[in-house]
């Protein structure tokens, strides 16, 4: 397990050479991300400039929403990268390699690539996420600081989650993965928003199915201390987070059902 | 027991097949049809330790299919695959860490890094021990000759520096089986020499088990004692190339350089095949006249300059193997 660490700091190192090699594109790409996600953002802040509140929740509620689902979903991003272009691997046939090495093929993969771009977009939902909890006046207690750290993590394990079962799929077929960015862009814009604003399937879709709710919805009504107007009880946002570690433990499961498809290119 | 034992393997693919033009294309979206490809087709056979076996067949016939179950990375549909004692793809990690795999196609280095870095990212992959890293790195730089490139990054190499590289790269770890796919594939004379040199020495003094896949029948004729010969995914031969030799074609090509050009040589035992300028091929069968006795009669007869009887061209038989295949 050390050694897996290990070994993994050291592809993360080489894949960050890899990329300091072109210095200013580079820099100019996390700041790109960086503003990019910030119109984004505007977009939400003039939407309240013309209704006020959504159903009872204030921009900087929202805010918080935002910016915690942003901290995860980008900080997924940089950390799956190589699962995310892994469509490409199979069709080169350079998944076999990684098969002929005594490594697991997660960690192998995984140390592919460090998306260090994606850090804008990490930057900008940390400043959203301060900026929200300053002006929403939370009492930091030990407790709430574990807890948001928590769902942090969860976040980052459920969106990793998604893109590994986006790989997945390439085993079975080459064509056709755009539809789990649905789920992934997808998820991460629903839960920009609190749960109780959409209809009754959707958030049964992404409490049940996709258990984004799980690491974003529950634990933040928590911390900024608010009751759910869907009327769940408030212990189960203090718990909520580890629905997000299982299902990164699912999701790898299907992935070894995955890898038993492999079927490797001609020569 | 034996180091390999492959017994009634079979592999098949499922491949969808494609109707031509746009229609076809969304076609094939909405309901798709299957062509089944046998790329193994119950193949049998076992490997000693300390073996270098040639595996030949044209493109397509089950060479790498083979090479892949072994190494783990595919799973047959049915029969028995036994490696070292271990099921490939059941105990993978096990199995890929006593193998070592050249693909002469593609390198397993990492494009960017200089050489020596790649070496080293390999021993943290395999947790090569230090003394080991040690001893095979300066064992094996000496003798590929690898000094000057080490520091050198691997998308600057040459095909033939970069498979010297790839050839070390891959017996690091000392593995006891080697898979060599094409290992002399678009080299030149002097890296595939050296490339070939290699691979009798470590078969010979490290003991270490190769199969061989290679389409370059000097590879086959120099290195392998035995060679499985597989097409259709099936195995047509498997022994001494001697044998393949003995059993397809019982002629021998006497060679007869003339002292005139566009000469006529006529003799009952043997036909005219080709003729190049002073150069004229004969084919004969020894069963039915003995080689001295067929020189004598042509040089008592005919003036030439020079002659000498070789076998046919491997290339021939296999070919020729190939045909009477599909015929079937």
């Amino acid at each position: 397990m050390l050694n897996s660490i290990k070994l993994y700091f050291r592809f993360l190192e080489i894949s960050l050479r890899g990329q300091m090699q072109y210095r200013a594109s580079f820099i100019m790409q996390i700041i790109g991300q960086f503003f990019m996600t910030f119109i984004e953002f505007v977009a939400i802040w003039s939407l309240f400039q013309r209704f006020g509140s959504i159903k009872g929740w204030t921009l900087v509620e929202v805010a918080f929403f935002y910016g915690l689902v942003n901290v995860s979903f980008a900080l997924s991003e940089v950390l799956s990268r190589g699962f995310d272009t892994f469509a490409g691997m199979v069709k080169s046939g350079d998944f076999d390699r990684l098969l002929l090495r005594p490594r697991s093929t997660v960690l192998q993969i995984a140390g592919k690539e460090f998306h260090m771009r994606r850090f804008g977009r990490v930057l900008q939902g940390a400043i959203i996420l301060v900026w929200a909890s300053i002006v929403l006046n939370i009492n930091w207690t030990v407790d709430k600081i574990i807890l948001v750290l928590f769902s942090i993590l969860a976040g980052i394990c459920i969106f990793f989650g998604l893109i590994v079962l986006q790989a997945t799929l390439s085993f079975w077929t080459i064509e056709s993965l755009e539809i789990m960015n649905t789920l992934t862009y997808g998820g991460a814009e629903t839960s920009h928003y609190p749960l109780n604003i959409y209809r009754k399937w959707f958030r049964r879709f992404f409490t049940y199915i996709i258990p984004i709710a799980f690491v974003n919805y529950f634990p933040v009504l928590v911390i900024i201390g608010k009751p759910d107007p869907l009327g769940t009880p408030s212990w189960l946002g203090w718990i909520s987070p580890i629905v997000g570690f299982v299902f990164l433990v699912v999701t790898f499961r299907i992935w070894n059902i995955g890898v038993r498809h492999y079927k490797s290119t001609g020569s | 027991m034996s180091y390999i034992i492959v017994e009634n393997l079979v592999k098949h693919f499922r491949i969808a097949k494609r109707k031509p033009g746009l229609l076809g294309a969304f076609k094939g979206v909405v309901h798709r049809k299957f062509k089944i490809i046998k790329a193994l087709d119950e193949i049998s056979f076992s490997i000693e330790p300390g073996e270098l076996v040639g595996f030949i067949g044209p493109n397509g016939a089950g060479k790498s299919t083979t090479v892949k179950i072994l190494a783990g990375i595919l799973i047959p549909n049915s029969g028995r695959c036994v490696v070292m004692g271990r099921i490939p793809w059941k105990e993978r990690v096990a199995n890929v860490r006593n193998i070592g795999v050249v693909f002469g196609q593609r390198t397993q280095l990492w494009w960017d890094l200089p050489v020596i870095e790649s070496f080293e990212l390999l021993k943290e992959i395999y947790r090569i021990p230090n003394t080991v890293y040690k001893n095979n790195t300066e064992e094996l730089i000496t003798l590929l000759n690898l000094m000057e490139i080490l520091n050198t990054p691997v998308r600057q190499l040459s095909l033939g520096q970069r498979m010297r590289c790839d050839l070390v790269a891959s017996l690091l770890h000392s593995p006891s089986l080697l898979f060599l796919d094409e290992p002399t594939i678009g080299l030149d004379a002097v890296s595939k020499l050296a490339v070939r040199d290699f691979i009798e020495r470590m078969n010979k003094e490290q003991g270490t088990t190769i199969i061989l896949a290679t389409h370059d029948m000097d590879d086959i004729e120099t290195l392998c004692k035995r060679i499985i010969l597989i097409n259709h995914g099936k195995i047509l031969h498997d022994g001494p190339l001697e044998k393949l030799r003995v059993a397809m074609s019982d002629e021998r090509q006497l060679i007869v350089d003339m002292i005139m050009e566009n000469y006529e040589i006529d003799d009952p035992d043997a036909k005219v095949v080709r003729r190049n300028g002073h150069r004229v091929y004969l084919r004969f069968n020894p069963n039915k006249v003995s080689t001295a006795e067929l020189i004598k009669r042509i040089t008592e007869r005919h003036p030439i300059r020079d002659l000498f009887v070789e076998n046919p061209p491997i290339e021939e038989i296999i070919a020729k193997v190939y045909l009477e295949q599909d015929k079937l």
